[in-house]
């Protein structure tokens, strides 16, 4: 696809959308390096807090921020927020609690900006973590929900992906199209993408990826189901890392029609399978 | 594995090379300075026998020993856990960046 020819200083703004980004932990100044920016769509699975929280109260408080407290925020700023609502893996060992979150979840599944259910995954690849993954995979199966799927970190991922692909394989009901798995690595990248699924490239350059690493993924494995996004959460990471990385496509010299492939027409496809989905 | 470029690189090897040389020299500097700073501490022995240093020296025999675009795959591979078999507690686990061999998981 060809871009329209423009006057030079006249370029079309540049529109980004972050699929995956935790702006509960973020601040106003980062809303506004977003919209400065150009990313006025966000969406925001849910995650661990950094601590393990001791009651389902503490998630009904946290899924209600994710549904009716950051939407109204981001919209201060001309920003589009969606979210995605799960129990992540790091607090899945207690199966108990997890069993009472996983029963309160439709009600937020069901509201206006939730896309669908996340993100859900493995973390140590654990027996329990397992277990929990099962669940939520059962749940969107029944409600037809798209998934957004964390993969383990680090030395685990390999291991991790793997585990989580087996078991979506084998849930008829859920179609690859329908999943993201994501904080995909150069050493997960085909086996996922092989698999049918979208992947996410995560930018975080001590732990996961930097902007030259993901223009190297997109130049290896090609430019069709992957999303990258910056995962910025209360850790060390950078909410406009996206921009960082198309323009990093940029300074190498890819054309501005793949670089609005990768970062506004790829996860508008995914997250556009929710009809809940709309770009500002 | 022999690894293509599904889409093109839109640089010559001497436009990269102007590009990012510095940047890679200063890293390679920075892991030179990191394994000597090891050496000069005072239990450099015990240091060089850590898992995580095993795997940095093995990464870096990786990163000589490949001569095709595979390096930054077969690096990743070299610090994962390739078992199969799921974990029987994760509590208070943390991911380190390299496999200790399943022995000893920190808390």
């Amino acid at each position: 696809m060809a871009s329209k020819p423009t006057a030079p200083g006249m370029e079309a703004a540049m529109k980004v959308i972050d699929p995956h980004i935790h702006m509960v932990s973020r601040t106003t100044d980062d809303y506004l390096a977003l919209a400065y920016g150009g990313i006025h769509t966000i969406s925001e699975p849910s995650f661990w807090p950094g601590f393990d929280r001791c009651g389902v109260a503490g998630f009904h408080d946290y899924f209600h921020q994710l549904t009716v407290i950051e939407p109204a925020r981001a919209a201060r700023f001309k920003i589009r927020h969606f979210c995605w609502i799960g129990l992540n893996a790091k607090e899945a060992e207690n199966t108990v609690l997890g069993e009472e979150v996983l029963a309160i979840l439709p009600q937020y599944l069901d509201r206006p900006t939730t896309l669908g259910i996340g993100e859900v995954g493995l973390n140590k690849n654990s027996r329990n973590e397992i277990t929990m993954f099962e669940r939520h995979v059962e749940l969107a199966a029944q409600r037809d929900e798209l998934l957004m799927v964390h993969t383990p970190h680090l030395e685990d991922k390999l291991k991790g992906t793997r585990i989580i692909m087996a078991i979506l394989s084998n849930e008829p009901r859920i179609a690859p199209s329908r999943v993201l798995i994501d904080h995909a690595e150069e050493h997960t990248i085909a086996e996922i993408k092989a698999g049918g699924y979208w992947f996410g490239l995560t930018l975080y350059p001590d732990s996961k990826g930097s902007p030259a690493r993901a223009v190297d993924a997109i130049e290896t494995f090609g430019a069709e189901q992957i999303c990258i996004n910056s995962s910025a959460d209360w850790s060390v990471s950078d909410p406009t890392a996206t921009l960082k990385t198309a323009n990093e496509m940029r300074r190498r010299g890819h054309s501005e029609a793949l670089i609005t492939k990768i970062f506004f027409d790829n996860p508008a496809g995914f997250l556009g399978q929710s009809p809940k989905f709309s770009v500002a | 594995m022999n690894i293509t470029s599904q889409i093109p690189i839109p640089l010559s090897s001497s436009q990269i090379l102007d590009m990012s040389f510095l940047e890679n020299r200063a890293r390679l500097l920075e892991m030179a300075a990191f394994l000597d700073r090891i050496e000069r501490s005072a239990n450099a022995d015990a240091g060089k026998l850590d898992f995580r240093y095993q795997a940095l020296i093995n990464g870096i025999r990786l990163l000589l020993d490949r001569s095709d675009a595979g390096r930054t795959t077969a690096i990743q591979i070299s610090f994962s856990d390739q078992t199969t078999e799921p974990i029987a507690d994760a509590n208070g686990l943390k991911a380190h960046g390299a496999w200790n061999g399943g022995g000893n998981e920190s808390h």
